[in-house]
């Protein structure tokens, strides 16, 4: 205890020293967890985007279904899967869908199209879909109508109230036939669904399909999306191998890796700044050293073992780097809620580009508490490993040497 | 009772300068009893601080044994030694003795800190020794607050705080004008006699030779006079410090 009193003593003999080091420390820890806050707000922000999108956070198939997308590959929609699932504590809501294609006719216009068929009420939790209307209305569970994504519908040259035919293969190379009305258009940013996407609901697709009762997928909603994995594994190993359970990350493989490699750019970053924490902090403790050799001599003369002495520089570091730490997170907590409840925005071509495909043009920070209590923890390790140079200074010296000045 | 402090037999510190070894200290033979108050004297470079760190532990000999309260040091590890000085001997440097972040009462314990006395034992002794050196008034006071000569006396506390066999004072006075060297060497003496403390000090001045009991002249790292300072004494330890 009086090793420790005597560390908090000497941190304030060179006050203009220890504010310069704390200073260091303090704003390195700023920016190091606004670094990381945008990083996974940004992040997280993408994610929510496109897979609020279409694809959901967690979607299961019958096993196998992933690798050949063929409706031969659905699965029975049974009541006691979806009540399984539906246990879990982190589920919200699940979305069950038929996915397949056909073929959509309009006078003597024909294009390939992606029919989807859905529960249009669960299904708007999830991807907000009445929100993409642009005109007409929203599906219902018995309509025998379709929903047209604005890019398909201008090809056709369809408009609301419009019929079309669809024909496709149904369940077990059945054949698929149907005329349908235009009930709604939806619009969305990625040109990719814009142009093939087709909605109608579950069971008219059923029907359509001859695939009754069945179903491709269910797309399911989550409270917390941090739980992700967890949640996942969970539903894997309460299901059993019938079923393959996929995250987005999975599912979107592509959008996975585009995150780790602007994640690696940020790390670089986040590097450089912890060099700078650690320079900051070495080159107090390099003048510390040398201004205190003789001291310190003196010191081990008089009987200071030397691990006592290692144990007072430490504790000095550490002391230093945790005043740092701590007033450095506290500064950055309602900077980080600010950024958070409002979030930087994106200007110019990038904004519209985003906005073109559905996406927020912002930056919002992240409030994850993992960022302030990991960012911390980080910094008070380099301090410690900077450490090491005083406690090898001590422990090589010889107090005869160090006292004479 | 055997009241031998200090026994060193024979010993030698050598550096080597380019080809030619110097004898910094050559062949000593020290006898020190329990109370004595030793002066160290001789020109610069006669080896009395080297003499001093050898017996304080803080240096090796390339030769001899140097025997402390029956334990030959030469033998010790770097380690074994540190703990050593803590209980055995008590230091006063030249300068710049005290922790500047500590008031004087706590350079004081800091001593007693390190041999885990309890708290009741280092404020009874604490509270005697600042009376002896005649400073309770100045207790809490950082060693910036405080004379030289007052850091001085401080720092003798802090020597004798262990309860040392011995207290070794490289030049002690060296930094003080001649009241505070004379106000130093009173307060040595009184606790010399209070308390039968061994000081050894190593100075080149004369009042302080005066003042000592017993007066040792290195030249060239050989005693060439062990003596009490009678008139004759004296003039042979001018004789060696003006030479």
């Amino acid at each position: 205890m009086w090793l420790a009193k005597m560390a908090w003593k000497n941190i304030w003999r060179n006050r203009n020293r220890t504010a310069i080091t704390m200073s260091a420390i303090f704003f390195a820890v700023i920016l190091s967890i606004l670094t990381s806050s945008l990083k996974d707000g940004v992040f997280n922000n993408l994610v929510k985007n496109v897979v609020g999108f279409y694809t959901g956070y967690v979607q299961i198939h019958k096993q196998g279904y992933w690798d050949e997308q063929v409706l031969d590959n659905c699965m029975e929609a049974s009541p006691k899967s979806i009540n399984q699932i539906l246990g879990h504590s982190n589920v919200a809501s699940i979305a069950s869908r038929l996915e397949s294609f056909g073929l959509i006719s309009s006078g003597d216009l024909t294009k390939g199209v992606m029919v989807v068929g859905i529960e249009p009420e669960k299904e708007n939790l999830i991807t907000s879909l009445k929100n993409r209307l642009v005109s007409g209305g929203y599906l219902l569970n018995e309509d025998r109508s379709v929903l047209l994504a604005k890019g398909l519908a201008d090809q056709l040259r369809l408009k609301v109230n419009d019929t079309i035919v669809l024909i496709g293969q149904g369940y077990h190379g059945s054949t698929a036939a149907g005329k349908y009305r235009v009930k709604g258009i939806v619009q969305f940013g990625s040109p990719d669904l814009n142009d093939k996407i087709l909605y109608m609901p579950l069971t008219t697709a059923q029907d359509f399909f001859s695939a009754y009762n069945m179903i491709t997928s269910y797309t399911i909603l989550l409270h917390n999306i941090n739980d992700l994995s967890s949640t996942a594994s969970e539903i894997r190993a309460s299901l059993g191998r019938e079923y393959e359970v996929m995250t987005w990350a999975d599912l979107l493989p592509n959008i996975k890796q585009h995150i780790a490699s602007d994640s690696n750019s940020m790390k670089f970053i986040q590097g450089i700044l912890y060099m700078l924490v650690c320079f900051g902090i070495l080159s107090t403790l390099l003048m510390m050293m040398i201004e205190r050799k003789y001291e310190m001599g003196m010191l081990v003369a008089i009987g200071m073992k030397k691990l006592q002495l290692i144990f007072l520089l430490v504790m000095e570091s550490l002391l230093t780097v945790l005043a740092g730490c701590f007033l450095g997170i506290m500064a950055s907590i309602p900077l980080v809620y600010y950024l958070n409840k409002n979030p930087l925005k994106m200007g110019g071509e990038t904004a519209r580009a985003y906005e073109r495909f559905g996406f927020e043009a912002i930056f919002p920070a992240s409030t994850d508490p993992g960022n302030f209590f990991n960012q911390g923890l980080i910094v008070i390790a380099f301090g410690l490993a900077m450490s090491l140079y005083p406690i090898y200074k001590v422990i090589r010296m010889n107090p005869l040497t160090a006292m004479k000045q | 009772m055997d009241n031998t402090v200090i026994d060193a037999h024979n010993i030698s510190k050598i550096y080597n300068q380019g080809t030619f070894p110097v004898y910094a200290v050559n062949n000593v033979h020290l006898h020190l009893e329990r109370g004595e108050f030793t002066a160290l004297v001789g020109p610069s470079g006669s080896g009395k601080t080297t003499l001093l760190n050898l017996i304080g532990g803080l240096d090796k000999p390339n030769q001899g044994s140097i025997i402390i309260n029956g334990q030959d040091i030469t033998k010790l590890s770097a380690n074994e030694l540190i703990d050593f000085r803590l209980h055995n001997i008590g230091f006063v440097f030249q300068s710049f003795n005290l922790v500047p972040v500590l008031t004087a009462r706590e350079n004081v314990e800091f001593i007693m800190q390190l041999q885990n006395k309890k708290k009741d034992e280092m404020q009874t002794r604490v509270m005697q020794l600042f009376k002896q050196i005649g400073l309770e008034d100045k207790m809490n006071n950082r060693p910036s607050q405080l004379s030289g000569g007052q850091q001085q006396r401080v720092a003798v506390a802090r020597a004798l705080a262990s309860k040392p066999q011995f207290v070794l004072a490289d030049e002690p006075t060296a930094n003080l004008d001649s009241l505070s060297a004379s106000n130093l060497l009173d307060i040595m003496a009184k606790l010399n006699a209070e308390e039968n403390m061994t000081f050894i000090f190593s100075t080149h001045d004369q009042r302080v030779i005066e003042r000592a009991r017993r007066v040792i002249t290195l030249v060239d790292g050989k005693i060439t006079n062990d003596s009490a300072p009678t008139k004759t004494t004296m003039e042979i330890q001018s004789a060696t410090l003006v030479k």
